[in-house]
């Protein structure tokens, strides 16, 4: 039996978008959809943090999901760090409606004697476990992204390993931003498993474009290219963000 | 509202201060901080089941799901393989409400630094109790996970290697969600994170080739290939390459099994030692022969003595 789906959009990205229609505004757009939004900020070693990480928790915010900004090196242990407690999250955020409706308006699991939340984490962990998983990953392949790219990669296909040791099934695609024509380019379509993406980082965006806005309006776009018969199973039981 | 976990990293407590469970009512008094990692913090404090270790974590869902852990690992085996489990509760304060939970407190030295002073030789020893442990917990239906040297602990004397934090506990069959990447199958790209025996079964033999000096290496471009001729090329290691090259390659599906083979080495090194003894008793030849030369000097001294004696006498 099917126990829902989860659906995210991973935003990789280093700085500030300036094209386009506001990220925030399209990651409050997603949210409304079902869809969470997490943001990972990258910064090298020398520069100094403070420039994108604005942006980077409002498009998280608005997106229901969860930001952090990093240093490359660490990036592959936080990719599938965000991913997971965003999932969690998500699942509790269902459990915390429900609690709501039976218990009344302020109950939620933290409220709980620490024997019950037990007993709910459990189920959490166990959803966490079996659901479906659908991630669409925007990188961000601008210049001044390019020294990151391999470790991204890496990351991605660590998330990849993370996310397939997991029961519940899987499916990722990814996109990067800017395009050689368009502003998004679709690097690969959905799959269970990320496996071939060397060549993908390659083609590196020219000049200072960076159209975070319309990147993930396209990446709301992909989640109705799923497999169709996916599309109907799934219709009316993934799990929605309920923004506690 | 989104989580920042960054924010959430400065998390300390100062030492004296008094902990209040809000739900059990247990009192804790903080006397020191034992340990800061990803996860979160452990604290040594007073409290009445005399002092333990207290466990904060940057998210609070993670204690209870580690308790969750705890709870029913303890259910299923009687005598304790990590810190048994004495009390769970929520700490208010006015920056918000962390959950912890109270567990035994270990005293011990830690892996790697009992390694170091008592030597390498040890590393066996502790390799084969770790086997036998783990053993117990894979039939219990659990994989350690997390195993690197920072959780383990040399208890004793008799020296007994022990479990610090099992929060890396996994339900076979369930993916790994905690873990340290030297000690990760998955970071040498070596397999997959889902849970099972072998995947304790490479973290074991990755703490060798850890302990072997000391240190962690960075992973190159072809992990495998760098990870046997450590394997091979290193004179420590060198006598386990055939039982470490099996656990690295995933081809154990049991501990027990791993544990027969690295104590059948072991039978074989005690010849390395025989051929040490040897050494030694050549060297001890060696001032026989030393002795023997001064007693024939002192024979011809006492002989001339005899000779230039009988000479003036007679």
């Amino acid at each position: 039996m099917s126990k829902g789906t989860i659906r995210q959009i991973l935003l990789i990205t280093d700085g500030c978008s300036n094209q386009g229609e506001d990220p925030v505004a399209m990651a409050a757009l997603a949210k409304e959809q079902g869809i969470v939004v997490n943001v990972i900020g990258v910064v090298g070693n020398e520069e100094s943090a403070t420039r994108g990480i604005q942006e980077v928790e409002d498009i998280a915010m608005a997106g229901g999901g969860i930001s952090q900004v990093v240093k490359a090196k660490q990036l592959s242990q936080t990719v599938q760090m965000v991913t997971r407690k965003a999932m969690t999250q998500t699942i509790k955020g269902v459990i915390n409606q429900e609690l709501r409706q039976i218990l009344g308006d302020k109950e939620t699991i933290e409220d709980l004697p620490p024997e019950k939340r037990g007993e709910v984490m459990e189920v959490v962990d166990e959803l966490g476990e079996t659901v479906d998983l659908e991630v669409c990953i925007l990188v961000d392949t601008s210049a001044s992204m390019a020294s990151k790219l391999p470790t991204v990669q890496e990351a991605l296909l660590d998330l990849s390993v993370s996310l397939t040791s997991r029961i519940g099934g899987n499916q990722f695609c990814l996109y990067t931003f800017p395009g050689k024509r368009r502003p998004i380019e679709k690097v690969l379509t959905w799959t269970p498993k990320i496996q071939s993406i060397h060549s993908a980082f390659s083609k590196l965006g020219s000049g200072g474009v960076t159209p975070t806005g319309p990147a993930i309006r396209e990446a709301i776009g992909s989640f109705l290219n799923l497999p169709r018969r996916r599309m109907i199973e799934h219709a009316d039981t993934y799990i929605e963000e309920s923004g506690f | 509202m989104p989580t920042h976990i960054s924010k959430n990293r400065d998390f300390n407590i100062s030492p004296g201060v008094i902990i209040t469970g809000k739900w059990h009512k247990k009192q804790y008094q903080i006397i020191k901080p034992l340990g800061f990692g990803a996860q979160g913090s452990v604290f040594l404090a007073h409290s009445e089941y005399g002092r333990v270790a207290l466990k904060f974590s940057w998210d609070n869902a993670n204690i209870t799901s580690e308790v969750n852990v705890l709870k029913k690992f303890a259910k299923v085996q009687g005598s304790a393989l990590g810190p048994s489990l004495y009390d769970v509760d929520d700490w208010v304060t006015h920056r918000g409400t962390y959950s912890f939970y109270a567990m035994e407190f270990i005293v011990g030295t830690p892996f790697l630094e009992c390694l170091r002073v008592r030597g390498f030789e040890w590393a066996s020893v502790f390799m084969l109790q770790l086997l036998k442990d783990l053993e117990r917990l894979h039939r219990e239906g659990f994989v350690f996970g997390d195993l690197k040297p920072e959780n383990l602990i040399v208890t004793g004397p008799p020296l007994k290697i022990r479990w610090l934090d099992v929060g890396g506990i996994t339900e076979m069959g369930r993916s790994v969600k905690e873990y340290t990447e030297f000690y990760d199958r998955g970071y040498w790209g070596m397999g997959s994170r889902k849970a099972d025996p072998a995947y304790d079964l490479f973290a074991a033999a990755m703490l060798m080739l850890h302990a072997a000096d000391f240190r962690r290496f960075e992973k190159g471009n072809n992990p495998e290939k760098q990870l046997m001729t450590k394997v091979n090329d290193h004179p420590l290691l060198k006598p386990f390459a055939p039982v470490l090259t099996k656990a690295l390659k995933g081809q154990y599906k049991d501990a027990r099994t791993m544990r027969d083979e690295w104590l059948a080495i072991t039978r074989e090194t005690i010849i390395d030692v025989d051929r040490n003894t040897n050494r030694s008793t050549r060297t001890r030849m060696r001032k026989k022969k030393e002795w023997k030369g001064t007693f024939i000097l002192a024979l011809a001294i006492f002989f001339a003595y005899f000779i230039y004696v009988t000479f003036f006498v007679m």
